[in-house]
């Protein structure tokens, strides 16, 4: 009889539990809804991002300026412009040496190709080579890695074009055929979506959650809250789920904005990357409520959320800089930022589908940094006021 | 039947010297509006959130004889949600406390009829009045028929019509035989409650029947009533008496506290004309609160002996003329017009949001006028405000001091902008720390201030530039009734040194330090005249002498109709 009576007991505070999260979810819900700032972070922010990392950044130099220098007249060079000018990636500018040593130095170019005079009489003579010159501007690095590679390339076509004319083999007999798997027009956007997807949902994430639990201290709301029974985990949880739902539908946005209007190739199942997706929201909301729960003011919190989120999900989650480039202690580091994980899987969705071996442990340390958010969360909440 | 007792609770916080609270012993009874009473800092928020089980005492014990979710407990700012309508309110709490099914039903109807929300059930919160506020904060509290009703001053902010209204409904709650705690810094609403427990920084000085309090200063209230000559050289004068302790001006009547078996003083004492007549009348909840802290401060204003008296001889020195100002659709400010002489204690009385502090900052040039005219010292403010503002000193609400500067650093930034330099400014400085005894906290920022030292240093500020008129806005909220004497002692002194005070304030009792009293609500200047003129005017067959605050809400009353 007693037992029973306990069961009972016990069952009345479940279904006291559900009423209670219902009723916080419903009130967070109408809250989200009235409120324009969560719809602006959740759908305007999202979509003005994708289309700033979308158009904005571009790793591929097209349309590079490169000086071409042409000492030699004979036919043998007029193959080897056309094959150079021809591609879409440099713009060329012909001129005499001292003009384009000149315009290299004031930066109007970045690059010279110097074709000199005796070129078609070696090409012509077996057993010597035809040597050109290639000027580059060192002090971007990144491009004048482009100039060299688009340079060797034009030179590897004309070389290719002039034994095919003479139906000779190649002079050299290793042929270099470049393919790039997993994306083969080696776009840099799709690989950069991906990527940005990350930067947007964590910055999303936590915005979204700093507000809400230092608007409750701020307004006065939390005490009138902490006087009825509720329990922490119905606060906590009534605190995610909406944001959460408001999550995945930024998320969905992202991705549709990506495929349809960025052409970026998905090859991963939609249910997976929700899957994946769930765990880093958990994760970036996570962050987002522990801010807002540890400052109790919504000023200092977003700025909090904004930094935490955003500084260190572009700088070290890999999307833009290379970790493996990165010092030792930087590439450590990176392995706390659950943002690695994301872009990391994101990339592995987008580009190569889905690959279970590959996104398992991105998916088991997104897990332990929403465990270690949600729970640094719960052990900062108190449910009284002392 | 006791429902809540207390045995010498006591509360620390983290980072503060002084205790919250201190050694607290009391009881609350069922069928009783308890009040918990007490100025700001006092501790009575700390002990209304002990007694909702928020707080958890450092020493001592709470007992409370009923489960947690029969409590209901109002915090301040009422713990609405302002974009969830009053409906929405109410759904949430009615599910978080549990409230369902037929008595879910039976509790909407029959509270939204006790508040009078009924037509607004579909409204956001953030849109009501601070009144309606106010209900749907009770209602809200009141589900689940809790057997406690803890309100955290439920009447602050909100107009005397509605604050009157409050308390018949918490009157009618107590007959249902429910323990209600009503927590105020008003003095006058302590002594409507059947009991009041007393707090002054942390330390509890009275718990007991308000009557009980009062009688221990029987006999020893007077007023010195028609007299001829200035009611506040008399009140100075009276100050300097020894078996005076405190006093204060009623009107056209000066207010007295005597010493314990001191003899009253003839009006020859007094330094008053024979017509004078020095009676006895009924002790007020503040005269012992007062008489329990050892007496009001002395009535001579050391900061008015620093000024020089004002030079100029101009007849009228503030006008303002139909001034209007509006917020989009909203008037915050309704064609306005009132002109205040020299010497004179100008006071717009109204509750939170009827405009007084819009009124006030356009006469300071702080604001534009939509339409009408201000002028200060005959400067129009609409085309030479800068030039106005040198002339006058203003206190603005909450204090408005750099926190983060210390006393210090504030008196000389203060000096700094009104244009003092080189040993001039270092002289005013030096007085003021003086005058107001600036001594130990020099160093100390701002913001760790006691709150009547903050006080203190934002009227330092507002007059080390020797201005002509004194702009005053709700400059005693929350203070203690002494330090609200000894702020009204210095602008007492300097009035009669020539400086006219414009003061705005919704304490219905500081009203009577005025000469000349403008009643605002919403927006419009419903009445003007001294306050005996308002009072006599406002007096009826059932309230043949009303307060002033009865006098408020008849004319209200009367200006509706």
């Amino acid at each position: 009889m007693k037992s029973f009576s306990a069961a009972l007991v016990r069952q009345q505070q479940r279904s006291g539990t559900f009423r209670r999260l219902v009723a916080l979810c419903r009130k967070e819900t109408l809250q989200i809804w009235r409120d324009p700032s969560s719809i602006l972070i959740a759908v305007v922010l999202p979509i003005a991002m994708l289309f700033i990392f979308g158009f904005g950044i571009n790793l591929d130099s097209s349309q590079l300026r490169v000086g071409l220098v042409i000492e030699d007249q004979g036919a043998e060079v007029q193959r080897f412009i056309a094959s150079f000018t021809g591609s879409p990636y440099l713009r060329v500018i012909t001129g005499t040496r001292p003009q384009m040593e000149q315009a290299l130095a004031d930066g109007k170019i970045r690059g010279l190709v110097v074709v000199p005079s005796d070129f078609t009489e070696k090409s012509q003579r077996p057993n010597d080579s035809a040597p050109i010159q290639i000027i580059i501007d060192g002090s971007e690095p990144n491009t004048a890695k482009f100039v060299e590679a688009y340079a060797e390339g034009a030179w590897q076509v004309w070389q290719r074009e002039r034994a095919a004319a003479r139906a000779q083999p190649m002079p050299s007999s290793i042929q270099i055929n470049s393919r790039f798997w997993f994306n083969p027009s080696a776009l840099s956007r799709n690989y950069i979506i991906p990527g940005s997807i990350t930067i947007i949902m964590t910055v999303l994430g936590a915005l979204l959650t700093s507000l809400v639990v230092a608007r409750e201290w701020e307004r006065g709301t939390m005490e009138a809250l902490l006087a009825t029974s509720i329990t922490r985990a119905e606060f906590l949880i009534s605190k995610l789920l909406p944001y959460y739902v408001l999550g995945m539908v930024s998320e969905l946005i992202c991705i549709a904005v990506a495929v349809w209007i960025l052409k970026v190739p998905f090859r991963g199942s939609i249910l997976m990357t929700l899957f994946v997706t769930t765990f880093f929201l958990f994760s970036a909301l996570g962050l987002g409520l522990l801010l807002s729960t540890a400052t109790r003011n919504q000023f200092d919190a977003a700025q909090g959320a904004l930094n935490a989120a955003f500084l260190p999900s572009i700088m070290l989650s890999g999307f833009l800089f290379e970790i493996s480039s990165m010092p030792l202690l930087i590439r450590l580091v990176t392995y706390l930022i659950p943002a690695r994980y994301f872009v990391n899987a994101m990339q592995t969705l987008f580009q190569a589908g889905h690959v279970p071996q590959l996104l398992w442990r991105d998916v088991a340390c997104l897990m332990a940094s929403s465990i270690f958010f949600i729970g640094l969360t719960a052990r900062l909440t108190k449910m009284h006021l002392d | 039947m006791a429902i809540v007792s207390l045995t010498d609770v006591a509360k620390s916080f983290a980072g503060r010297d002084e205790p919250a609270l201190d050694g607290i012993t009391a009881e609350i009874e069922t069928g009783t509006i308890t009040g918990l009473v007490g100025p700001d800092g006092a501790g009575k928020t700390t002990l209304m959130r002990i007694m909702a089980g928020l707080m958890q005492p450092t020493s001592g014990a709470v007992k409370v004889d009923q489960p947690r979710e029969m409590i209901g407990y109002m915090p301040q700012k009422f713990g609405l949600y302002e974009d969830l309508s009053v409906q929405e309110n109410l759904n949430l709490y009615a599910d978080l406390r549990g409230v369902l099914g037929a008595e879910r039903r039976d509790s909407f109807s029959r509270l939204l009829e006790f508040t009078d929300l009924k037509r607004f059930t579909a409204r956001p919160a953030g849109k009501l009045s601070g009144g309606m506020k106010q209900k749907l904060g009770l209602a809200c509290a009141l589900l689940g028929n809790p057997k406690l009703l803890l309100l955290d001053e439920p009447s602050v902010g909100v107009d005397p019509i509605s604050r009157r209204e409050l308390w018949k409904m918490v009157q009618d709650l107590i007959e249902d035989g429910i323990a209600v705690v009503w927590s105020t810094a008003y003095l006058d609403e302590a002594e409507l409650c059947q009991e009041v427990i007393l707090l002054n920084e942390g330390k509890l000085l009275f718990a007991g029947k308000p009557a009980e309090l009062t009688a221990r200063v029987r006999g020893r209230a007077l007023q010195v009533q028609n007299f001829s000559g200035n009611r506040r050289q008399l009140l100075t004068r009276a100050l300097r008496l020894k078996q005076v302790i405190d006093g204060v001006i009623q009107g056209r009547n000066v207010r007295l506290l005597l010493a314990p078996d001191a003899k009253a003083p003839t009006p020859n004492e007094l330094g008053a004309d024979n017509g004078a007549e020095v009676v006895e009348v009924k002790p007020r909840f503040e005269d012992a609160f007062i008489d329990i802290l050892g007496g009001g401060p002395g009535g001579d204003s050391a900061l008015a002996e620093h000024l020089k008296p004002v030079a100029s001889q101009r007849e009228t020195v503030i006008e303002a003329e139909n001034l209007t100002k509006k917020f989009g659709d909203f008037v915050a400010t309704d064609q306005v017009s009132f002109k205040v002489a020299r010497g004179e204690i100008f006071g717009l009385l109204g509750p939170n949001g009827a405009g007084k502090s819009t009124t006030f900052k356009m006469m300071c040039g702080l604001l534009k006028p939509t339409s009408g005219s201000a002028h200060v010292m005959g400067i129009d403010l609409k085309t030479s405000a800068a030039k106005a503002r040198q002339r006058l000193g203003y206190m603005a609400q909450k204090f408005s001091l750099y926190g983060n500067l210390a006393v210090q650093q504030n008196l000389a930034f203060f000096s700094g902008i009104y244009g003092l330099e080189g040993a001039r400014q270092q002289r005013v400085i030096t007085d003021m720390e003086r005058i107001f005894a600036f001594g130990p906290f020099l160093a100390t920022s701002a913001e760790t201030l006691p709150l009547g030292y903050k006080q203190r240093l934002a009227l330092a500020c507002a007059v080390m530039h020797e201005p002509d008129i004194l702009f005053l806005d709700e400059p005693t909220s929350g203070v203690d009734p002494v330090t609200r004497r000894e702020f009204w002692t210095h602008i007492n002194g300097v009035v009669e040194k020539g400086v006219t005070v414009m003061v705005t304030t919704h304490f219905m009792d500081e009203a009577e330090y005025c000469d000349r009293i403008g009643l605002v609500f919403r927006g419009k200047l419903i009445a003007i005249g001294t306050p005996d003129e308002l009072k006599e005017s406002a007096a009826t067959d059932q309230q043949p002498d009303p307060t002033m605050e009865d006098a408020f809400i008849e004319i209200i009353q009367r200006s509706s109709r």
